[in-house]
């Protein structure tokens, strides 16, 4: 396993929906709206993700109000470091990808 | 309010098909309400006024909340397996969005099939040699949840091919 795995498009947009806390169905507004509605986050595929994501401690749940089922997720440090290291690897895709084509293509 | 109710069989492998099925069934008229063993009772509602999907998930309250948290309502279980329901006025329903999760659905399934079945296989080998003399039930069970998890992995290996080239 690699330093740095490429991570999937549905892990990417729900760590970066997570830069601000928010819970399930925000994070699939979100994802929705940065990528001008074309990731649309299915609930199942969502669910699974964060718990994923909360076992290998990228992102946390946060304490519930008493008065609450809703529970809200926030990035953690790890999880911070993580999405910025694949916005790099991100860019290196596409300067190369434009690159090549602007002088092969 | 007007409801009938309707008896079919799927095998596991089938959970598409069923689930085409109770679509079909939403597009004319008639939203799946609640569920029992090989028995769904059906409502009116508008032509295509919802959306249904089923699931194999373990009983877990939480994801029941989630699921309603995003506007999904929650139909009701049978064995290992979820029924939900969406208006499609609410926007559109799938449970999975990327390939990586059906496959995760899939292993599920899959875990579930060897559990059973070789539960049954060591039920079905332990009574050949009683007196009782019923293990060959045992391992008719056995040797169909082997079959069913041949299918169900036969969709596995076609969305890993898949996922070769993109998510």
């Amino acid at each position: 396993m690699p330093d740095h795995p490429a991570l999937t498009e549905a892990t990417y947009y729900i760590l970066l929906s997570l830069v601000q806390p928010r819970h399930g169905y925000g994070i699939m507004q979100r994802a929705e709206s940065l990528s001008g509605g074309r990731v649309r986050l299915a609930a199942g595929t969502l669910y699974g993700a964060l718990n994923t994501l909360c076992d290998k401690g990228w992102i946390l749940q946060l304490p519930a109000p008493d008065d609450s089922r809703r529970k809200d997720y926030k990035l953690t440090e790890l999880g911070l470091k993580v999405l910025k290291n694949e916005v790099a690897r991100l860019r290196e895709l596409a300067d190369n990808g434009e690159k090549i084509l602007r002088e092969e293509a | 309010m007007e409801s009938r109710t309707m008896h079919k069989w799927y095998w596991v492998w089938e959970f598409e098909k069923e689930d085409d099925w109770l679509n079909d069934m939403a597009l004319n008229g008639w939203v799946l309400d609640s569920v029992g063993f090989c028995t769904y009772r059906f409502v009116r509602c508008e032509p295509g006024e919802y959306s249904v999907h089923t699931e194999m998930h373990p009983a877990d309250e939480g994801y029941v909340d989630f699921m309603r948290e995003t506007g999904a309502e929650y139909v009701g279980r049978m064995m290992m397996w979820m029924y939900f329901r969406k208006k499609t006025a609410d926007g559109p329903f799938d449970l999975f969005s990327d390939i990586d999760s059906r496959i995760s659905h899939l292993d599920k399934i899959g875990k579930m099939l060897s559990i059973v079945g070789g539960a049954n296989l060591l039920i079905g080998l332990a009574n050949t040699f009683s007196p009782a003399r019923f293990g060959w039930i045992n391992l008719l069970c056995a040797t169909l949840l082997m079959y069913a998890l041949g299918r169900i992995h036969g969709k596995k290996e076609a969305l890993e091919r898949e996922r070769m080239l993109h998510e």
